[in-house]
This record gives structure tokens, sequence and C-alpha cells, in this order.
């Protein structure tokens, strides 16, 4: 039984490389003003629920991996808290 | 058992006893009777199988890659037109190594319109990576489909049966229907060495690039250009795949033995005939009757035109020294497929036969032995044969 | 009963770095789409803007079973697992159609038309980015009128949307549905309902898209939502024929309670070539269209 050789993927990531590469602006969230932070527990997590790579976790707080994070700035676009700036990847505010 | 049926019933039945799980095809003549024979069976419970009513041809093959990549034995038929219509997918079917079985049912290519039967259609997809295996008659066309399956499933590649439409297909004789558990032992149930599986998660057939990249565990996994080559090297190793599948029926049937070329009174032959399907068992008759006038002529078939059977051709023809092919099928500028093919694998001999070609039947056009009988006498007897193709059975329109 | 953010499951299907443009719709709707699945699916993909999401042979970006396939099969292909997995006695398993707009209105509607009389088990997914995103913007029979791709380039589209849902409630469906990237909680609570019913299901995605609409990429929820609040897209659902509007949609009473569709085509460079008549006739065939279905609130 030949056992052929074709375009077989398994899953992983980085597809695309370091995808935080592409970044021009890079997120940072502000701890006190992030409400799942400020109350210690699970709340919100609208930045998690938004983020199309699911690059920031549900945790408290949430933190993003700028590894992939390719800087869409969504996530501070739609924190209700204001939490996060995009800050371009130089440190200078937006 | 022996039986008397139709040609499509004999597939339908090869089918039946090979135990099909998914099947899905689309009515086009001169297949409809088969996929009908099909619905049939499953409709009644003789077939534990899922029958889809698709709403094209390019859907039926569609619905057989995705049940194959999912881990179910597939099938479907076609002809002419239905077989165009569906040729992306036949592409990608062979390029994904999915050991699909279809039937085809040998019909002419439109414009214009034809119904009646040819061999341009299975022509056209002979460089698809599809095997094709032709049939001279009902009895090779129930056993070939069944072996169609163990083919494909050793080799992780598509096999296409082909049959003569009407010809074959429409008329009945007597042949003999194995038994389902000697087709059992034939056919093992399928295990397909991948598939679609939650529980080991993979994506199959997606963008591959013209470099080789790494995987996920930092190996390198290669680049399209390394898939189609294995594919080809499976491909070329499948002739002796076939042979052993061959002679795994004939140990279990007593049938088979043949499965490169079916020759008749060849041995002695100085000119042989050359054809596909049910022409080469017409064209017996031809050899016997210039035969009986002095001349050595035999004839011989190839059960199997892709992957090419070019040792075998040169095996069979090392002693002959004229080759007539005749031909259902044009590629279309140039000559007849398989005595282009016969050209290339014969040149590399010492003493390569002087090779002819007649292009006959095309769109159904009937076929007269005297005609065959006559092409045939004038090449043994001329001197320098033409070898450019021409044509017998035309009717000359007047001025 | 509405999921909240809090109450979606916590498993990702899909791991990050990969290849969709930075603030992708789809990003949106496939990350949390596939949390109402599980991993008990497999999923079907044609060509689009998911295939290059999915990745490059030989790494994949979704823990998930995943058939690729030629354009104009989708329906079809999603058709053959099925079967398969009943041949073999594995119907539990979900089988997930994911397409374009482009695969499924147009190429692949034939497919899928066919797989809707069969009444085929599957879940067929329209995302739609409104042209033919993956192979850069070209019009499709779901991009809107007016705006301009690369094959609409000086005027705009002339034609109107292909209404694609309709056609498929057309097909006496068990469930249709009309969602939005910019809503993910409606389109997971209809994920799950469209699971619990029989035959085929088709869930239409309106999927904004940076990069081919003209928008930065942080707006990609903000535009999606100011779609529906204009009314330009309707937040739905046809279970067995029955009309409801859901979600942000049925807060939509009056016509009154409509953001001008202006607000909506004004942050989308796609449409700066929109003529100021044609506007206005956007804007009265929403108010026309909104006077007929802002009752339609109510369940069955």
């Amino acid at each position: 039984m030949i056992k052929p050789l074709i375009s077989i993927s398994e899953a992983g990531p980085g597809d695309a490389g370091r995808t935080g590469s592409w970044r021009v602006m890079r997120p940072i969230l502000d701890t006190a003003v992030c409400i799942p932070s400020k109350r210690g527990k699970e709340a919100c997590f609208t930045c998690w629920l938004y983020c199309p790579d699911g690059v920031i976790s549900r945790t408290v707080p949430p933190t993003i991996d700028l590894e992939y994070c390719k800087g869409c700035g969504i996530c501070a676009e739609e924190c209700p808290a204001k939490a996060i700036k995009m800050v371009t990847e130089s440190g200078e505010e937006d | 058992m022996d039986i008397i049926e139709s040609g499509n019933n004999a597939a339908a039945l090869g089918v039946l006893r090979a135990k099909a799980q998914v099947i899905a095809a689309y009515p086009i003549t001169p297949q409809t009777p088969l996929t009908e024979k099909l619905s049939e069976f499953v409709a009644a419970g003789e077939m534990q199988a899922e029958y889809i009513p698709v709403e094209s041809e390019h859907s039926a093959m569609a619905v057989c890659i995705a049940a194959s990549s999912t881990g179910a034995r597939a099938f479907t038929a076609t002809s002419a037109n239905g077989l165009l219509y569906m040729h992306e997918q036949v592409c990608w079917a062979a390029g994904a190594r999915l050991p699909l079985v279809m039937c085809v049912v040998n019909r002419g290519l439109g414009a214009p319109w034809t119904v009646w039967n040819d061999h341009q259609d299975s022509m056209t997809q002979r460089d698809t990576g599809w095997i094709q295996l032709y049939c001279n008659d009902h009895q090779q066309i129930i056993d070939t489909t069944i072996k169609a399956f163990h083919l494909a499933e050793t080799v992780s590649i598509p096999v296409m049966v082909c049959f003569d439409g009407y010809l074959l297909s429409h008329t009945y004789m007597p042949f003999d229907l194995p038994e389902q558990d000697v087709v059992d032992e034939f056919l093992p149930s399928f295990k397909p060495a991948v598939y679609l599986d939650p529980k080991k998660p993979v994506s199959l057939n997606t963008v591959t690039m013209p470099e080789s990249r790494l995987n996920i565990h930092g190996q390198q996994a290669g680049g399209y250009m390394e898939i189609r080559n294995s594919f080809q090297q499976d491909l070329r190793a499948s002739l002796d795949c076939w042979q052993a599948t061959d002679e795994r029926y004939q140990k279990l049937t007593g049938r088979g033995g043949n499965p490169f070329i079916e020759s008749y009174r060849t041995d002695d032959a100085d000119t042989v005939a050359v054809a596909l399907g049910s022409l080469s068992y017409q064209l017996r008759d031809v050899i016997d009757s210039l035969r009986a006038e002095g001349l050595k002529v035999g004839v011989a078939s190839l059960g199997i035109y892709r992957p090419f059977p070019d040792d075998a051709v040169r095996q069979a023809f090392k002693n002959v020294k004229r080759l007539l092919v005749f031909e259902k099928a044009l590629s279309l500028g140039y000559e007849g497929p398989l005595c282009t093919d016969l050209r290339a694998a014969l040149s590399l001999m010492d003493k390569a036969p002087v090779i002819g070609n007649r292009i006959v039947g095309l769109g159904g056009r009937e076929i007269e032995t005297e005609q065959l009988a006559e092409n045939l006498r004038q090449f043994c007897r001329a001197d320098k044969p033409a070898t450019a193709p021409s044509w017998i059975g035309l009717r000359d329109l007047g001025a | 009963m509405s999921t909240s953010i809090l109450n979606l499951p916590t498993e990702e299907y899909i791991y990050p770095g990969n290849r969709a443009c930075t603030g992708c719709g789809l990003g949106i709707a496939y990350r949390i789409g596939l949390k109402a699945f599980g991993p008990d699916t497999i999923l079907v993909v044609p060509p689009s803007c998911l295939t290059v999401l999915q990745g490059l042979y030989p790494i994949a970006a979704t823990k998930l079973p995943c058939l690729n396939v030629v354009f104009a099969s989708t329906a079809a292909a999603a058709t053959g697992v099925s079967a398969a997995l009943r041949a073999m006695g594995r119907e539990k398993t979900n089988v997930l159609a994911w397409a374009g707009d482009g695969g499924t209105s147009d190429i692949g509607i034939q497919a899928l038309s066919g797989a809707a009389e069969r009444g085929e088990n599957i879940v067929y997914i329209c995302y739609d980015n409104e042209a033919y995103m993956n192979t850069g913007v070209q019009r499709s029979g779901t991009t809107p009128k007016g705006a301009l791709t690369t094959t609409t380039p000086i005027v705009g589209k002339l034609q109107q949307k292909k209404d694609v849902p309709s056609i498929m409630a057309a097909h006496g469906l068990s469930y249709v549905a009309s969602c939005s990237a910019a809503y993910p909680l409606d389109l997971y609570d209809k994920l799950i309902k469209a699971q619990s019913l029989p035959g085929t299901k088709y869930i239409h995605i309106h999927t904004p898209c940076p990069s081919g609409w003209g928008f930065d990429s942080s707006q990609t929820v903000k535009l999606g939502k100011l779609a529906v609040e204009s009314g330009m897209v309707e937040l739905y659902e046809i279970e067995n024929g029955y009309f409801r509007l859901t979600g942000a949609s049925a807060q939509l009473s009056n016509t009154k309670d409509l953001v001008p569709v202006s607000e909506y085509i004004k942050r989308q460079s796609r449409f700066r070539a929109l003529p100021a008549a044609e506007l206005e006739a956007m804007q009265d065939t929403v108010n026309q269209r909104w006077r007929e279905i802002a009752p339609c609130v109510e369940t069955a």
C-alpha cells in the first residue's frame, strides 16, 4: 500500500511568521483602568472578544501577545473603559 | 453466477459487489441507466450506500472527493460533456491522491452535439493523473470495475474505467457475476491512510508554495514540485500494482492474466492491429479473414492506457514489423493519441515497427468490418505504408 | 436567552500569526463562530480570504479538520463529507462550510442551491465582505451598488447587491440567518440554534474589510455596527419561514432610530464616487424597507 505525499497541514501558530512585525502601532493596556483588572475578577473581556487574531488572553488582566499582534487597534477602539492606548512602535502616543 | 445483462448494468453490479459507500452521479447519455440501476439498488436496500442525486457533474466529483477524504469508498460515472464539466475536479482528485473509481461510458464530444460512441472524452483526460483502464466486453466491465477499487486503494490514485457507449453500455451479453464473498475476499474494506478526523485534525490541499517550507516539527515538508514528483513516481509504480491486482483477482475468479495487453493471434504476426475497447474484438473477425487469405496478422488491445505500459508494449511488439493503430479519437491538430504514444515508446527499440494510424467511428459512425479488413490488407501489402492518419468511413459529400 | 461574553466557550480554534489582514472582520467572525461548533467539526473551505487565513502548506491556522475544495463546489463538498459521515455511522460530527460572498452568490450558488434543495445536513456560512477580496477587490454579486472595486473602478458597481439570504429562504430551509462580524454574540447564538435544526442551514455574515472598503483597521467593529444601526444591514433569522429581527436590529423599531446611511457610507473610501442622488436613493430604500420590517420582532 502506497502512502502518498500530499498537501497536508498540521495546525500551529505563525503560518505567516512573526506577524508582530507587521505593526506600526502597538496596544498598551492600563491595568489601573481595565475593568476586570480593577475588579480583580473575570469581567468585560471586550478586547478578548473582538481581537481578530486571538492574541489577547482571557485573563485578569488581559495580556497581549506582541509576537503576533498586528496592531489593528480594534481593542483600543472597542474597550468600554478606554484602558488600551495605541502607541507607535517607537513609543510615541497616537 | 452466469447472467445476461447490459454493459451499464455490469458496471453497476461491479459497484454493488465492491460495496461503494457514497455514490454521486448526474444523468447523461449513455451513462444514465448505470446510475439509475445504482439508485435502484440503494432504494431497494440491496446496497448500503448514500446515493446523492447531485445537480451537476462538477458536484458529483465534489461529493466523491469530499466523501473519500472523509474516509468512505466513493464512486461516480459519466460521459463526454459531463466528464469535461468535471475536468477541474478530475485533476483535483488525482492531485489529492484519492482512490476514487469512475466509469466513463465513452461518448464523443460536442460541439457539435453527439450522443454516440467514440473515445474522445476519456482521451481528453489522459494527462490528469488518473489511471485509465479500457474494457473490451461486458465481463471485463464488471471485473475491471471491481479491480479498479482494489488498485485505487492500493496506490491512492483514482481510476477511470472506460467502456464504449451503446456498443457495450446498451447491449446485452452473458457474463459471470462474481459472488459477494469472493469479492469481499478480493477487496477488503476501505482503510485510508489520511482522512478528515476531528481526533487528528489536518487541513488538506491548501495553498502549496513553489519552495519547500518547514512544518510545525521543523522538518522540510517540500513544496508543490515534490508532491508532483512523488505522484509521478507512484503512477509509474502503479503499473506493477495493477499487475498484482489482476493476479489477485485471477486467483479468486480464474479470469484475467492480461493486465497490460490482450492479444489475439499475434505470436507469429508480422502486422498487428491495435485498438482500445470493443473495436479490438471486432477486429478479431478481420484477423480471422485475413489469416485465411494468408496474411500473418493479429490484433492487440491495451487494458491500461495511463500510466502508459511502455515496457509491456515494447515487449509485446518486439518482433512485429508493422502496427496499424485504429482509433476512435484524435489529438486534434496532430494524430491519434494512442498512435503517438506507441510511436514514442517503440522508437526506443532497435528495429521499431512501421506504424500507421486509422481514425474510425467518430460520433458513433458505423464501423464496417469489411472496411477495416480492406485497410489492414492494404497496409500489410504496401511497400511504403503511409504513416499519417487517414480516416475510414467518411462519406463523400460531392462537389 | 442571549450568550454574554463571559459565557462564551473559552477554547480557541485558531492560531495567531496567520495571514489575515490587520483588523480583518473575518478574523472576528471565524474565531467566535467556531466556538459554537466545538472540536467534533469538519470544515469545508473554497478559495477565499479564509483559505489564506487558514495557512499555506504545511502549517494550518485552524485546529479542526479542514477540506480545501475548488471554488464552485463548497456546498457539494460539504454534501460529500456529510454523506460519508452517514455511511460511516459518524453523523454527530458537524459539517461546516465556510465560503466568501463570491464563492456563495456567484460561482458557488449552483452547488449551494442543489444542496439546499436536497436538504443536506450542513451549516453553510457565507462571510460577505462584498467583493472578491482575496484576489484584490474585484466586484461580486453582493458588492453594494455604487461601490468602487478594481472591476468597477470609475463609477462603481451599477447593479444592486444580490440578496442571497432571501434566495436561500426561498428553498424552504429550516433556518436562514443574517448576522454581522461586529455582533459576534448574536452570530454565536444563531450558530448554536442552527445546529439543532434539520437540513441545510444558511448563515450570512456581513464582514467589514478594512483593506477592501477603505477604512482604518481599528474601525472594523465600529463600521460593522454603523451598517446595522443605519439599517443597511439587518440582523435577522428566518426559522421555518418565519422572519424575525434580532439583537441590535430588533431595537430599531422606528425609522427615526436609524442612523443616516451617509454616516456609514462616508467612512469608506470605496463609496467616494457615489453620487448624491444615489445616496438619497439608498436612504429611501432603507426607510421603505424598515417601514415593512420594523414590527417583525416577535418570536413565532
